[in-house]
């Protein structure tokens, strides 16, 4: 082996390692859409938030227009208060209704936003006043069996 | 005499204790020598391309061609899993957090380990048997910075590109069966992917994981030869403890790495 033949291999090879490392960054990771996310932030209080994590996107009709931010708990009023990122290409309504859903039965958790039909548009920092918390399965089943034995212990 | 066995059983424990962390002491040592020595030797930078050469450019075929099984099958047996419960949409991600996170940087450190650490310790070794490492202190050539750092810098360099490449052979050969072959939608292939792994908490530990690993190896890999018995048997039995010692120091290590990197992930 002679040197420039060397030369020329680790060149390949070290350029074939970076190349590995762009592609894992840009296109495995995320790392183009986080870091060039140009969008303003919107907050959104719900009583109950299932099982929604920060990253999970904000979809409206379907449509993953931002992702969630920032969750924490309002330590006066007790309620959860998400705050997530929306691309600014998107604007939406002041009454439009923020709602915590679940693609399928065990799919992720994400925030659908279905736009109303005020003529203002949701300004940076704002806050979405209608809002739908996660459905709870287990409470759904507890309330059920409930009205169950309410309306049986009726008859 | 029960008396005088029990102590004899008792020395030979402590002759071996005191052995133990006599070399370890010594392997401490050496590691701080060799990273002392390491600007007298990249001086010359034209030894430590040569040395990636050996250790990385030679390593490609084997990384390559078992990053793309590794990944394959992975896809294979994860659709099998996910789709018993209709996630199969979520292959991408789940290949992608499992090459990146652990098998990327440890099937990468135990491949480059046998295949490269091994041959660096023979080397080493065999130069040390046939009193080529005697012969360069003769003419004022020191050893440390001639032979053992380059090789270890090679190493060291080497060992985040391969696991960079496993990862990325796995994740297209993922690609390959689970997109081509058993024809799940592209899109949701790689949107999951991309919505699921993050930049700096799976990339970049990821990295990190692999360039520890670099080091464990290449510095193993330099000492044992280094410090090899300068006879037929005793180069075979430094090579042996080289591919042991590091591939269980790897996945030591990992387990400690993966406990400080990954402990609040989930939560």
């Amino acid at each position: 082996m002679n040197r420039s033949s060397i030369d020329l291999w680790v060149g390949i090879f070290v350029a074939l390692g970076l190349g590995a490392i762009l592609f894992l960054s840009l296109r495995v990771g995320n790392l183009l859409t986080t870091t060039n996310q140009e969008g303003y932030r919107i907050e959104a209080s719900f009583a109950n938030i299932g099982g929604l994590k920060v990253r999970a996107p904000v979809k409206s009709a379907g449509v993953t227009v931002g992702r969630v931010d920032r969750i924490r708990l309002d330590p006066t009023t007790y309620e959860a208060v998400v705050t997530m990122t929306v691309s600014r290409e998107y604007q939406f309504t002041r009454d439009t209704i923020a709602s915590i859903l679940t693609s399928g039965l065990l799919g992720e958790v994400y925030i659908g936003l279905d736009a109303g039909g005020d003529t203002q548009m949701l300004a940076d920092g704002a806050r979405i006043t209608k809002t739908q918390s996660a459905v709870v399965i287990e409470k759904l089943i507890s309330q059920f069996l409930f009205d169950k034995a309410q309306s049986g212990g009726g008859k | 005499m029960p008396a005088s066995a029990i102590a004899d059983g008792l020395r030979r424990i402590g002759g071996g204790t005191r052995r133990a962390v006599a070399r370890l002491g010594f392997a401490a040592r050496f590691a701080v020598a060799v990273v002392l020595h390491s600007p007298e030797g990249l001086r010359r930078l034209r030894l430590t391309l040569r040395e990636i050469y050996f250790a990385g450019v030679l390593s490609l075929v084997i990384i390559l061609v078992s990053g793309l099984f590794v990944g394959m099958v992975l896809a294979l047996q994860g659709y099998d899993v996910l789709q018993r419960y209709g996630a199969s949409e979520s292959l991408g991600v789940m290949v992608a957090l499992s090459l990146l996170r652990e098998l990327g940087p440890v099937v990468a450190g135990l491949l480059f380990a046998s295949r490269a650490g091994s041959a660096i310790t023979a080397e080493i070794g065999l130069m040390k048997a046939t009193e080529q490492l005697s012969a360069m202190e003769m003419m004022a050539v020191d050893p440390l910075a001639r032979v053992v750092a380059p090789r270890f810098w090679g190493g060291v360099i080497s060992m985040p590109l391969l696991a960079a490449l496993f990862s990325t052979l796995g994740v297209y050969g993922a690609y390959l069966v689970g997109v081509k072959l058993i024809g799940l939608d592209a899109g949701a292939f790689w949107g999951n992917m991309q919505a699921g792994v993050d930049f700096r908490e799976d990339v970049v530990n990821g990295i990190i994981k692999s360039f520890v690993f670099g080091v464990i190896v290449s510095l193993i890999a330099v000492f044992e030869g280094y410090d090899a018995k300068p006879t037929a048997e005793g180069v075979s039995t430094a090579t042996t403890r080289t591919v042991v010692g590091s591939s269980l120091t790897i996945l030591a290590a990992d387990f400690v790495l993966t406990v400080f990197m990954f402990r609040g992930v989930g939560a």
